[in-house]
């Protein structure tokens, strides 16, 4: 049972304990250790936030597009002899640095979304990291992050009688010098920021921070003790470092992000019931030398790739040998992707949307969506589109991996309703079997194209609700070019591009989570 | 001990608070006048040692004053009183319209305890509003020496003439002082001097005017029981009228023992001659004083208390040989004028000496009171009315008083233990309570803000970084606002520790530079204007959580 449900349950009369009903419990100390001993076994999530935005054309590699993608991005591409293979996959594959997380995903740990993004991209990192933490629309400003919101729906009132005796632990941790949005509440921060990585470390091994030996540093460390000695909650971490054995000998010394991995499985395994954790890694801002000009398989990106995705075989290895890997599970994501075309600075600019991977043993492995579809011209405007809304991949988080019922994952998602994607095994996404999902659906090329005037679409559905939509290169939708419940079968509709600034564009069929986009060229 | 000296100090072990290493916290210097350079630092220790924080503006006032006229301004205090405390509690008061000052009124218990409290948020706001002087430092100072209760003496006009009497003697003759301290109808009533008769004695207030007020518990103060007991006879007679409005305040011969005083060797066995009649209370006074007075230990014991509030606690031999002797010295030449003895000090090569720079732990108001001023935050201004003024002063005064320091009732007559508890002192300050509540209050103040009677209170971020001395480049940004909020310089790495809130991701100083440009030039994009604000609030956020942050 999820500790969200026994929670709920532990009031009723039906359960009892050593004969007594458990009603009589209520509010006891027994029934508050019960209801903890059961949130100790609850659902961890990981949150791996890449920061600067990452190149997702360059991370998750679509090999049917490689002829397009080499005229696109040749300074940076690939080689596709290079390009790491995924069991079952032969259009897609994996950057050369990733191996760690190309074996994860053979063994079936990992769930890799397409094209993630949301409408109207903001290519601003700030302006972008922010709608990523909130989950707000592009043109809103909302003060609470995602996560905030959920924690403040299981924990109310924090932090007015925080820690207690059934949440005794944070409620979310993240490393790192600065607090994320993400864990904004209504009225304060919910999760535990560490001030920076070297006095968490020192927190975590019970050390104080260096200070001049003088009154000053008397004084520093006198207050730096009384920090860490009555952090609320500095005591249960401390206690959940020691407890929390490493069982991995994968994560690397000079890997921060395996660091940062290696004490999060420490203090899971160690016992906090802390459902979320955030660590980072930053430098994806990839504009010059992403790649080594000798080699593009090496230089900056595939540093951080390979950090990246050693750090994650590490943590699940860790996990593994801890034995709690099904209690966990984490997501990689970034504010952004990047540009379809190369930069002459051997670099990437701003994009829009990017591939993101979740993993752990209770994903549903596999790739959802398509590839991105490569314009065989492109100009320095041009985007992957999206195909998924990120907070459909958050909606999904809380709803199959944490179990939140359809109006507490609209609470969480501040009002808005996103359709569930499947990515965790049973997932509640109503998609039986992805595969056969996929094969309902079909769009044929438009014609004419390149186009003019009159634009012919034509589309198969199974006769669910579909949507024609076109978008422009940097991914705002133009319009949208059939919409509605569709008899099973073939539909030709036509649009009129006159007026549409020439260059590239994107016209997307979706029904339900099946989306495919194609490109349309208006002369 | 000079900058390079105190910056090339190897860093201690970790250690127990018990187990401290103090190798090289001594200092020889002593009062010669300080002739290092004047920088933003020297400035900076100046005024955070003798204003409750500083702005932006009065930082960069002070650095180009120089020494000299620095120290002279700080110690030029107005001497007008303030506007006084006003009903903002009640329209019901039939004696004080609301908006009013209820300091003229006769006392009522039923709104004593809403005065009580508009007297303490005043009080704070007074802090809050302070002019660059060492005032309001000087105002506590006297509050935490001679300590009263405002709960004990519960007549809010008492409670304020006291307030009102230290704050115009504040850098004025201590022994005039303590005798309209003796007399003071406030300190009659809460050391029962209004009770002392000759029929039967009351000690309090002659073992406090002694033990606390003016002689001290040091090693050479040694005046005995019966001191106390002869004092006591002294200061048989005084009465207050509380019936009265105003209070009276007045001395009954006839309740007045007559006979003469015999006081002890510490004393040089001095007798206060025994009077008679209406102005026999005050010659009796009168005598008591200069007696007292003519110790010397009175001034070191002055200036000892004067050294812990306004430099360090820790009082070694070469501190009592270099700076409280020769200080109480110039006390003692200067008639016991506090002026002089401060000016001293604050001139003094001691005072700038590295090693007593940044190892004073704030005070809750220093912290609460500060924040607002570093901040440079916006109150509710005469038109939003006096009940929304106050409710928003109050917040300071209430958590200030949650972390430690309620204004107006200290623990006891001994005032608060931070100022003489051995050995922690100020570090009794911080504690597993209240070290989180002061970051729960900064938090609170830079994300929500303190929102009541539709106004809310919230540090504008966007202003502070204005200030700065050139917002639009990530490492000066960050640079001056450590300057600002930190004691001491920052290292490199707390540099960039704290960069990384405003460019998170690693990524380049440009996008800052832009993010703030577009605000500058369109702060209406409240999408861009927001993200600018977020970003700030958490670079805040992260440097006013340092224990640093804590230290003055």
């Amino acid at each position: 049972m999820k500790r969200r449900n026994f929670l709920k349950a532990s009031g009723a009369a039906s359960l009892t304990l050593g004969g007594f009903g458990i009603k009589t419990y209520a509010k006891s100390p027994l029934l508050q250790m019960l209801a903890g001993r059961a949130a100790s076994n609850d659902k961890v999530f990981v949150l791996i936030n890449l920061g600067g935005g990452n190149d997702g054309l360059n991370t998750l590699i679509p090999l049917d597009q490689y002829s397009n993608l080499s005229k696109a991005r040749s300074n940076v591409l690939i080689p596709d002899t290079k390009v790491l293979s995924l069991s079952g996959k032969t259009g897609t594959g994996f950057h050369p640095s990733m191996t760690g997380l190309q074996g994860l995903y053979n063994d079936g740990l990992v769930n890799a979304v397409q094209a993630v993004g949301y409408p109207s991209p903001n290519f601003s990192h700030f302006r972008s990291t922010d709608i990523w933490m909130t989950g707000s629309d592009t043109n809103e400003n909302w003060n609470t992050g995602w996560m905030g919101r959920y924690l403040d729906g299981e924990f109310p009132g924090f932090p007015t009688g925080y820690p207690s005796t059934a949440m005794p632990d944070p409620l979310a941790i993240q490393i790192g010098s600065v607090v994320s949005l993400a864990f904004m509440g209504p009225t304060t921060t919910m999760g535990m920021a560490i001030t920076d990585p070297t006095s968490f470390y020192n927190l975590v091994d019970g050390k104080v921070d260096s200070a001049p030996n003088s009154k000053y540093g008397k004084e520093l460390t006198y207050i730096r003790l009384i920090a860490q000695q009555t952090n609320e909650y500095s005591t249960v971490i401390k206690a959940a470092a020691n407890n929390g054995a490493n069982q991995s000998t994968k994560y690397a010394t000079n890997n921060n992000l395996a660091q940062q991995l290696k004490i999060v499985a420490k203090l899971i395994k160690g016992g906090l019931k802390t459902p979320v954790y955030m660590v980072n890694l930053g430098g994806f801002d990839t504009h010059s030398a992403q790649v080594d000009a000798a080699d593009t398989t090496k230089g900056a990106h595939a540093t951080l790739l390979g950090q990246l995705s050693d750090a994650i075989a590490a943590f699940q290895d860790d996990l593994t040998l801890m034995g709690i890997q099904d209690r966990v599970a984490g997501m990689t994501f970034s504010e952004f992707g990047r540009r379809i075309q190369s930069n002459f600075s051997i670099g990437t600019d701003h994009g829009a949307a990017a591939p993101l991977f979740v993993f752990g043993t209770g994903v549903q492995s596999g790739i959802i969506g398509a590839n991105p579809t490569i314009p065989g011209t492109t100009t320095v405007n041009d985007n992957v589109p999206m195909q998924y809304d990120f907070r459909q991949v958050y909606a999904s988080v809380f709803k199959d991996w944490f179990g939140l019922a359809d109006a507490e994952v609209k609470a969480a998602m501040g009002g808005k309703d996103f359709t569930i994607l499947p990515i965790f095994k049973g997932s509640s996404s109503g998609l039986e079997d992805w595969a056969d999902q996929m094969s309902r659906i079909y769009l044929e090329d438009a014609w004419p194209n390149p186009a003019q005037g009159d634009v012919n679409f034509r589309f198969y559905t199974d006769g669910g609700n579909a949507e024609l939509v076109l978008f422009d290169a940097l991914g705002n939708k133009i319009r949208t070019i059939a919409s509605g419940k569709n008899p099973l079968g073939d539909h030709t509709v036509s649009t009129n591009v006159t007026g549409l600034k020439p260059g590239n564009y994107f016209y997307q069929l979706s029904q339900g989570n099946k989306k495919v986009t194609k490109v349309l060229v208006v002369k | 001990m000079d900058r390079r000296e105190f910056i090339s100090m190897k860093p201690t072990a970790a250690a127990s608070p018990t187990g401290i290493k103090v190798a090289n916290r001594r200092t020889s210097t002593g009062l010669a006048k300080y002739s290092g350079s004047w920088t933003q630092a020297e400035a900076k220790h100046l005024l955070s040692r003798t204003l409750f924080g500083f702005k932006t503006s009065e930082l960069a006032s002070f650095t180009s004053k120089g020494l000299d006229t620095a120290v002279a301004d700080i110690l030029n205090v107005s001497s007008t009183a303030p506007n006084p405390p006003l009903n903002n509690y009640s329209s019901a008061d039939p004696n004080v319209p609301l908006g009013s000052t209820w300091v003229n009124a006769n006392q009522d218990p039923t709104y004593n305890p809403q005065r009580r409290t508009s007297f303490k948020t005043w009080w704070t706001s007074l802090l809050i509003q302070q002019d660059a002087t060492i005032l309001e430092k000087m105002v506590l100072f006297l509050h935490n020496h001679f300590a009263t209760q405002t709960e004990t003496i519960d007549d809010p006009r008492m409670i304020y003439n006291h307030n009102a009497m230290l704050r115009a003697n504040a850098l004025g003759n201590f022994k005039s002082l303590v005798k309209l301290v003796t007399k003071d109808a406030g300190m009659l009533i809460y050391l029962n001097g209004a009770l002392n008769t000759k029929a039967a004695p009351d000690e309090n207030y002659a073992r406090e005017l002694q033990e606390l007020f003016c002689v001290g518990k040091g090693p050479d103060s040694k005046y005995t029981e019966d001191d106390v007991k002869a004092a006591a006879r002294v200061l048989t007679g005084w009465r207050v009228t509380r019936g009265a409005n105003p209070v009276i305040v007045s001395f009954d011969s006839t309740k007045h023992d007559a006979t003469d005083k015999v006081f002890s060797s510490f004393y040089s066995n001095a007798t206060v001659t025994g009077e008679t009649g209406s102005t026999a209370g005050d010659l009796e006074l009168d005598d008591l004083l200069n007696m007292i007075f003519s110790v010397d230990e009175v001034a070191k014991f002055i200036c000892r208390k004067l050294y812990r509030f306004f430099v360090y606690y820790e009082i070694d031999a070469d501190t009592e040989t270099n700076v409280i002797i020769p200080l109480a010295n110039h006390f003692r030449t200067n008639n016991y004028d506090l002026k002089p003895v401060l000016e001293k000090l604050l001139l003094s090569e001691h005072f700038y000496d590295m090693a007593n720079r940044g190892c004073y732990i704030k005070t809750p108001m220093d912290h609460v009171v500060g924040f607002a001023r570093q901040t440079e935050m916006a109150f509710p201004d005469t038109s939003k009315g006096v009940m929304v003024q106050y409710d928003h002063w109050a917040l300071w005064y209430y958590y200030s008083a949650i972390i430690g320091l309620d204004i107006g009732d200290p623990p006891n007559v001994a005032g608060w233990q931070a100022y003489y508890q051995e050995p922690q002192y100020y570090e009794m300050w911080i504690n597993s309570d209240s070290l989180p509540k002061r970051n729960q209050f900064t938090d609170y103040l830079l994300f929500a803000g303190y929102s009541k009677s539709g106004y809310t209170t919230k540090a504008s971020v966007l202003d502070m970084a204005d200030r700065t001395s050139d917002p639009q480049t990530a490492d000066t940004l960050v640079a001056d606002s450590l300057a600002l909020l930190l004691p001491m310089d920052a290292s490199s790495s707390l540099k960039a520790s704290v960069k990384s809130a405003l460019l998170p991701g690693g990524i380049p100083d440009y996008n800052w530079k832009d993010a703030w440009n577009t605000y500058k030039s369109n702060p209406g994009n409240t999408t861009n204007t927001k993200n600018v604000e977020n970003l700030l609030i958490l670079m805040y956020k992260s440097i006013m959580n340092l224990s640093e942050y804590q230290l003055i």
